[in-house]
Protein backbone atom coordinates (compact mmCIF):
# COMPACT_ATOMS: atom_id res chain seq x y z
CA UNK A 1 0.00 0.00 0.00
CA UNK A 2 1.48 3.29 -1.05
CA UNK A 3 1.38 6.55 0.83
CA UNK A 4 -1.65 7.97 -0.99
CA UNK A 5 -3.69 4.84 -0.40
CA UNK A 6 -2.86 5.02 3.27
CA UNK A 7 -3.84 8.66 3.31
CA UNK A 8 -7.16 7.81 1.66
CA UNK A 9 -7.91 5.17 4.25
CA UNK A 10 -7.03 7.54 7.06
CA UNK A 11 -9.36 10.20 5.65
CA UNK A 12 -12.15 7.61 5.32
CA UNK A 13 -11.60 6.44 8.86
CA UNK A 14 -11.62 10.03 10.11
CA UNK A 15 -14.91 10.75 8.31
CA UNK A 16 -16.49 7.62 9.74
CA UNK A 17 -15.30 8.56 13.22
CA UNK A 18 -16.70 12.07 12.81
CA UNK A 19 -20.02 10.65 11.58
CA UNK A 20 -20.16 8.25 14.50
CA UNK A 21 -19.41 11.07 16.92
CA UNK A 22 -22.14 13.20 15.34
CA UNK A 23 -24.65 10.38 15.73
CA UNK A 24 -23.64 9.90 19.35
CA UNK A 25 -24.05 13.62 20.00
CA UNK A 26 -27.41 13.70 18.26
CA UNK A 27 -28.81 10.58 19.90
CA UNK A 28 -29.31 11.82 23.45
CA UNK A 29 -31.35 14.78 22.19
CA UNK A 30 -33.35 12.70 19.76
CA UNK A 31 -34.20 9.91 22.12
CA UNK A 32 -34.67 11.80 25.32
CA UNK A 33 -37.76 10.48 27.01
CA UNK A 34 -40.65 12.88 27.12
CA UNK A 35 -41.71 14.03 30.57
CA UNK A 36 -44.95 12.15 30.12
CA UNK A 37 -43.13 8.96 29.17
CA UNK A 38 -41.22 8.85 32.43
CA UNK A 39 -44.42 8.25 34.41
CA UNK A 40 -47.40 6.14 33.40
CA UNK A 41 -49.97 8.23 31.60
CA UNK A 42 -53.66 7.65 31.40
CA UNK A 43 -55.68 7.06 28.28
CA UNK A 44 -58.20 9.59 29.57
CA UNK A 45 -57.68 13.34 29.79
CA UNK A 46 -55.97 14.10 33.10
CA UNK A 47 -56.30 17.06 35.43
CA UNK A 48 -53.33 18.74 37.07
CA UNK A 49 -53.77 19.41 39.90
CA UNK A 50 -56.71 17.13 40.62
CA UNK A 51 -59.47 18.73 42.71
CA UNK A 52 -62.12 17.05 44.84
CA UNK A 53 -64.89 15.69 42.66
CA UNK A 54 -68.04 17.72 43.38
CA UNK A 55 -70.21 15.57 45.61
CA UNK A 56 -73.97 15.23 45.45
CA UNK A 57 -76.76 13.36 47.12
CA UNK A 58 -79.43 11.97 44.81
CA UNK A 59 -82.04 9.22 45.16
CA UNK A 60 -80.43 6.01 43.98
CA UNK A 61 -81.66 3.00 42.08
CA UNK A 62 -80.47 0.87 45.01
CA UNK A 63 -82.97 2.52 47.34
CA UNK A 64 -80.38 4.68 49.11
CA UNK A 65 -79.09 8.18 48.47
CA UNK A 66 -76.16 8.13 46.08
CA UNK A 67 -73.16 10.16 47.19
CA UNK A 68 -69.53 10.04 46.14
CA UNK A 69 -68.50 10.05 49.78
CA UNK A 70 -70.31 6.74 50.14
CA UNK A 71 -67.86 5.17 47.69
CA UNK A 72 -64.63 6.50 49.18
CA UNK A 73 -61.97 3.82 48.80
CA UNK A 74 -63.32 2.80 45.41
CA UNK A 75 -62.59 4.15 41.96
CA UNK A 76 -65.82 5.74 40.69
CA UNK A 77 -66.72 5.90 37.02
CA UNK A 78 -69.37 8.59 36.75
CA UNK A 79 -71.45 9.12 33.64
CA UNK A 80 -74.56 11.05 32.65
CA UNK A 81 -77.31 9.90 30.32
CA UNK A 82 -80.87 8.66 29.99
CA UNK A 83 -82.43 5.24 29.60
CA UNK A 84 -84.28 6.08 26.37
CA UNK A 85 -80.98 6.97 24.71
CA UNK A 86 -80.67 5.03 21.47
CA UNK A 87 -76.92 4.70 21.04
CA UNK A 88 -74.47 6.60 23.23
CA UNK A 89 -75.69 5.60 26.71
CA UNK A 90 -76.14 1.87 25.96
CA UNK A 91 -72.68 1.84 24.40
CA UNK A 92 -71.15 3.57 27.41
CA UNK A 93 -72.89 1.24 29.86
CA UNK A 94 -71.88 -1.84 27.87
CA UNK A 95 -68.29 -0.57 27.81
CA UNK A 96 -68.25 0.01 31.57
CA UNK A 97 -69.89 -3.35 32.21
CA UNK A 98 -67.23 -5.03 30.08
CA UNK A 99 -64.56 -3.08 31.93
CA UNK A 100 -65.73 -4.56 35.22
CA UNK A 101 -65.71 -8.06 33.72
CA UNK A 102 -62.16 -7.59 32.47
CA UNK A 103 -61.05 -6.36 35.87
CA UNK A 104 -62.23 -9.57 37.52
CA UNK A 105 -61.93 -9.40 41.30
CA UNK A 106 -60.43 -5.91 41.03
CA UNK A 107 -63.89 -4.72 39.95
CA UNK A 108 -64.99 -4.95 43.57
CA UNK A 109 -63.08 -1.70 44.09
CA UNK A 110 -64.83 0.03 41.18
CA UNK A 111 -68.25 1.68 41.27
CA UNK A 112 -70.12 2.84 38.18
CA UNK A 113 -72.67 5.62 38.75
CA UNK A 114 -75.15 6.60 36.04
CA UNK A 115 -76.85 9.96 36.67
CA UNK A 116 -79.92 10.52 34.56
CA UNK A 117 -80.54 13.73 32.66
CA UNK A 118 -84.20 12.68 32.18
CA UNK A 119 -85.88 12.51 35.59
CA UNK A 120 -89.30 12.63 33.97
CA UNK A 121 -88.93 9.10 32.64
CA UNK A 122 -86.05 7.73 34.72
CA UNK A 123 -87.40 6.94 38.16
CA UNK A 124 -85.17 5.08 40.61
CA UNK A 125 -87.06 1.83 39.95
CA UNK A 126 -86.86 2.23 36.19
CA UNK A 127 -83.12 2.94 36.43
CA UNK A 128 -82.60 -0.20 38.52
CA UNK A 129 -84.36 -2.42 35.97
CA UNK A 130 -82.62 -0.79 33.02
CA UNK A 131 -79.12 -0.87 34.50
CA UNK A 132 -79.46 -4.47 35.68
CA UNK A 133 -79.47 -5.54 32.05
CA UNK A 134 -75.89 -4.24 31.78
CA UNK A 135 -74.51 -4.89 35.24
CA UNK A 136 -76.55 -5.12 38.45
CA UNK A 137 -73.78 -3.37 40.39
CA UNK A 138 -74.21 -0.13 38.43
CA UNK A 139 -76.00 2.45 40.55
CA UNK A 140 -78.39 4.90 38.95
CA UNK A 141 -79.15 8.35 40.37
CA UNK A 142 -82.15 10.53 39.70
CA UNK A 143 -83.78 13.52 41.36
CA UNK A 144 -85.61 16.72 40.68
CA UNK A 145 -84.75 18.56 37.44
CA UNK A 146 -83.19 21.33 39.50
CA UNK A 147 -81.05 19.01 41.61
CA UNK A 148 -79.82 17.14 38.53
CA UNK A 149 -79.07 20.39 36.70
CA UNK A 150 -77.01 21.56 39.67
CA UNK A 151 -74.94 18.36 39.59
CA UNK A 152 -74.41 18.70 35.83
CA UNK A 153 -73.26 22.30 36.25
CA UNK A 154 -70.59 21.24 38.74
CA UNK A 155 -69.12 18.86 36.16
CA UNK A 156 -69.61 21.08 33.11
CA UNK A 157 -72.06 18.55 31.72
CA UNK A 158 -74.65 19.78 29.25
CA UNK A 159 -78.02 18.18 28.44
CA UNK A 160 -80.35 19.73 25.90
CA UNK A 161 -83.81 18.30 25.32
CA UNK A 162 -84.57 17.55 21.70
CA UNK A 163 -88.14 17.09 20.47
CA UNK A 164 -91.46 17.55 22.24
CA UNK A 165 -93.26 14.29 21.55
CA UNK A 166 -93.20 11.13 23.62
CA UNK A 167 -89.95 10.11 21.94
CA UNK A 168 -87.99 13.16 22.97
CA UNK A 169 -84.28 12.75 23.46
CA UNK A 170 -81.32 14.62 24.90
CA UNK A 171 -78.08 15.84 23.40
CA UNK A 172 -75.77 15.47 26.37
CA UNK A 173 -72.16 15.22 27.41
CA UNK A 174 -71.09 11.65 26.82
CA UNK A 175 -67.77 11.55 28.68
CA UNK A 176 -67.02 9.42 31.71
CA UNK A 177 -65.52 11.01 34.81
CA UNK A 178 -62.82 9.03 36.64
CA UNK A 179 -62.71 9.66 40.39
CA UNK A 180 -59.98 8.11 42.49
CA UNK A 181 -60.28 6.33 45.83
CA UNK A 182 -59.75 9.60 47.69
CA UNK A 183 -62.60 11.31 45.87
CA UNK A 184 -60.43 13.39 43.52
CA UNK A 185 -61.63 13.99 40.00
CA UNK A 186 -58.54 12.75 38.21
CA UNK A 187 -59.55 12.36 34.60
CA UNK A 188 -62.25 12.39 31.96
CA UNK A 189 -62.55 9.73 29.29
CA UNK A 190 -64.20 11.00 26.10
CA UNK A 191 -66.85 8.77 24.55
CA UNK A 192 -65.57 6.10 22.20
CA UNK A 193 -62.79 4.45 24.19
CA UNK A 194 -62.86 0.69 24.55
CA UNK A 195 -62.94 -1.29 27.82
CA UNK A 196 -59.19 -1.97 27.68
CA UNK A 197 -58.51 1.76 28.03
CA UNK A 198 -60.75 1.94 31.09
CA UNK A 199 -59.05 -1.11 32.60
CA UNK A 200 -55.68 0.57 32.02
CA UNK A 201 -56.75 3.78 33.74
CA UNK A 202 -58.66 2.14 36.57
CA UNK A 203 -55.56 0.13 37.44
CA UNK A 204 -53.48 3.31 37.48
CA UNK A 205 -55.98 4.94 39.82
CA UNK A 206 -56.13 1.89 42.05
CA UNK A 207 -52.34 1.91 42.27
CA UNK A 208 -52.46 5.43 43.59
CA UNK B 1 8.62 11.89 -23.12
CA UNK B 2 5.60 10.11 -21.81
CA UNK B 3 3.43 11.18 -18.95
CA UNK B 4 1.95 8.43 -16.84
CA UNK B 5 -1.26 9.61 -15.19
CA UNK B 6 -1.40 8.06 -11.79
CA UNK B 7 -4.84 7.21 -10.45
CA UNK B 8 -5.60 9.25 -7.33
CA UNK B 9 -6.77 7.14 -4.40
CA UNK B 10 -10.11 8.92 -3.98
CA UNK B 11 -12.29 5.86 -4.42
CA UNK B 12 -12.36 4.81 -0.72
CA UNK B 13 -13.31 8.34 0.29
CA UNK B 14 -16.08 8.48 -2.30
CA UNK B 15 -17.41 5.09 -1.22
CA UNK B 16 -17.34 6.12 2.42
CA UNK B 17 -19.13 9.38 1.72
CA UNK B 18 -21.70 7.56 -0.38
CA UNK B 19 -22.33 5.06 2.37
CA UNK B 20 -22.69 7.83 4.92
CA UNK B 21 -25.18 9.70 2.76
CA UNK B 22 -27.14 6.53 2.00
CA UNK B 23 -27.11 5.55 5.65
CA UNK B 24 -28.33 8.99 6.71
CA UNK B 25 -31.14 8.93 4.14
CA UNK B 26 -32.11 5.42 5.20
CA UNK B 27 -32.13 6.38 8.84
CA UNK B 28 -34.17 9.53 8.19
CA UNK B 29 -36.69 7.57 6.16
CA UNK B 30 -37.10 4.58 8.45
CA UNK B 31 -36.07 5.37 12.00
CA UNK B 32 -38.94 5.74 14.47
CA UNK B 33 -39.75 9.31 15.39
CA UNK B 34 -38.79 10.27 18.88
CA UNK B 35 -39.58 13.67 20.25
CA UNK B 36 -38.81 15.36 23.52
CA UNK B 37 -42.44 16.25 24.18
CA UNK B 38 -45.74 15.20 22.62
CA UNK B 39 -47.55 18.11 24.24
CA UNK B 40 -49.24 20.86 22.28
CA UNK B 41 -49.84 23.41 25.01
CA UNK B 42 -52.48 26.13 24.86
CA UNK B 43 -53.31 28.54 27.62
CA UNK B 44 -56.54 30.33 28.35
CA UNK B 45 -55.13 33.63 29.60
CA UNK B 46 -56.23 35.51 32.65
CA UNK B 47 -59.02 37.94 31.85
CA UNK B 48 -60.48 35.96 28.96
CA UNK B 49 -63.94 35.68 30.48
CA UNK B 50 -63.97 39.31 31.63
CA UNK B 51 -62.88 40.54 28.20
CA UNK B 52 -65.50 38.45 26.47
CA UNK B 53 -68.34 39.54 28.74
CA UNK B 54 -67.35 43.17 28.16
CA UNK B 55 -67.86 42.58 24.46
CA UNK B 56 -64.21 42.45 23.40
CA UNK B 57 -63.20 40.00 20.71
CA UNK B 58 -60.64 37.64 22.18
CA UNK B 59 -58.73 35.26 19.97
CA UNK B 60 -56.84 33.00 22.31
CA UNK B 61 -55.88 30.09 20.16
CA UNK B 62 -56.89 28.85 16.74
CA UNK B 63 -60.38 27.64 15.98
CA UNK B 64 -58.77 24.47 14.67
CA UNK B 65 -55.82 22.80 16.35
CA UNK B 66 -53.84 20.36 14.26
CA UNK B 67 -52.00 17.49 15.92
CA UNK B 68 -49.95 14.61 14.53
CA UNK B 69 -49.98 11.09 15.95
CA UNK B 70 -46.65 10.08 17.42
CA UNK B 71 -45.28 13.61 17.17
CA UNK B 72 -47.63 16.14 18.79
CA UNK B 73 -50.59 14.10 19.90
CA UNK B 74 -51.35 15.38 23.38
CA UNK B 75 -53.45 18.49 23.79
CA UNK B 76 -52.71 20.39 26.98
CA UNK B 77 -55.07 23.18 27.98
CA UNK B 78 -54.10 25.44 30.85
CA UNK B 79 -56.71 27.63 32.41
CA UNK B 80 -54.98 30.78 33.67
CA UNK B 81 -58.31 32.62 33.79
CA UNK B 82 -60.15 33.36 37.02
CA UNK B 83 -63.26 31.36 36.08
CA UNK B 84 -63.78 27.74 35.04
CA UNK B 85 -63.90 27.04 31.32
CA UNK B 86 -65.65 24.18 29.59
CA UNK B 87 -63.44 22.31 27.19
CA UNK B 88 -65.17 19.52 25.35
CA UNK B 89 -65.84 16.79 27.83
CA UNK B 90 -65.15 18.73 30.98
CA UNK B 91 -64.80 21.80 33.10
CA UNK B 92 -61.27 23.08 33.67
CA UNK B 93 -60.94 25.00 36.90
CA UNK B 94 -58.81 28.15 37.28
CA UNK B 95 -55.15 27.23 37.62
CA UNK B 96 -55.80 23.72 36.37
CA UNK B 97 -54.42 21.94 33.30
CA UNK B 98 -56.16 19.28 31.29
CA UNK B 99 -53.98 16.88 29.33
CA UNK B 100 -55.83 14.93 26.66
CA UNK B 101 -53.94 12.32 24.63
CA UNK B 102 -55.11 11.20 21.19
CA UNK B 103 -54.44 7.73 19.79
CA UNK B 104 -56.58 7.83 16.66
CA UNK B 105 -56.31 10.06 13.62
CA UNK B 106 -59.63 11.83 13.20
CA UNK B 107 -61.38 15.17 13.48
CA UNK B 108 -62.75 15.95 16.92
CA UNK B 109 -65.19 18.73 17.68
CA UNK B 110 -65.36 20.05 21.20
CA UNK B 111 -67.40 22.59 23.03
CA UNK B 112 -65.05 25.28 24.35
CA UNK B 113 -66.14 28.38 26.23
CA UNK B 114 -62.75 30.02 25.61
CA UNK B 115 -63.67 30.41 21.95
CA UNK B 116 -65.94 33.18 20.67
CA UNK B 117 -68.32 30.73 19.00
CA UNK B 118 -68.04 28.16 21.79
CA UNK B 119 -66.42 25.42 19.73
CA UNK B 120 -62.99 24.00 18.98
CA UNK B 121 -61.93 21.50 16.32
CA UNK B 122 -58.97 19.24 16.82
CA UNK B 123 -57.68 17.50 13.71
CA UNK B 124 -55.35 14.61 14.46
CA UNK B 125 -53.32 13.58 11.43
CA UNK B 126 -51.59 10.21 11.11
CA UNK B 127 -47.87 10.24 11.90
CA UNK B 128 -45.39 10.36 8.99
CA UNK B 129 -45.22 6.85 7.52
CA UNK B 130 -41.82 5.14 7.12
CA UNK B 131 -40.33 5.99 3.73
CA UNK B 132 -40.39 9.20 1.73
CA UNK B 133 -43.05 10.73 3.99
CA UNK B 134 -40.91 10.37 7.09
CA UNK B 135 -37.81 11.52 5.22
CA UNK B 136 -39.58 14.67 4.02
CA UNK B 137 -40.96 15.28 7.52
CA UNK B 138 -37.43 15.16 8.95
CA UNK B 139 -36.12 17.44 6.21
CA UNK B 140 -38.90 19.95 6.85
CA UNK B 141 -38.22 19.79 10.56
CA UNK B 142 -34.49 20.27 10.02
CA UNK B 143 -35.07 23.30 7.83
CA UNK B 144 -37.67 24.68 10.21
CA UNK B 145 -40.41 24.41 7.60
CA UNK B 146 -42.75 22.68 10.03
Amino acid sequence: MNLRSRLGLLVTAAILLLFGAAVLIALPRGTAPSPSASSPTMKAGMFTPAHDAPDFSLPGSNGSPVTLAGYRGKVVLLTFGFTHCAAVCPTTLATLSQTRKLLGSEANAVQVIFVTVDPERDSADHLRDYLAAFDPTIVGATGSPGALAAVRAKYGVTATKQGDGADYAFAHTSSIFLIDRAGKLRAVMPFGHDPADFVHDVRLLQAG
Amino acid sequence: MSIIARKRPMRPVAIALGLIVLGAIGWAALAPIRVVSHDAVYEIPHGTYAARTSGKKVDIFPQTIRLTLGVKDVLVLRNADSVPHIFGPTLIMPGQSFRLPFEMASTYSFECTAHPNGGLNVIVDPGPAPGPERLLWRLRRMTGAS
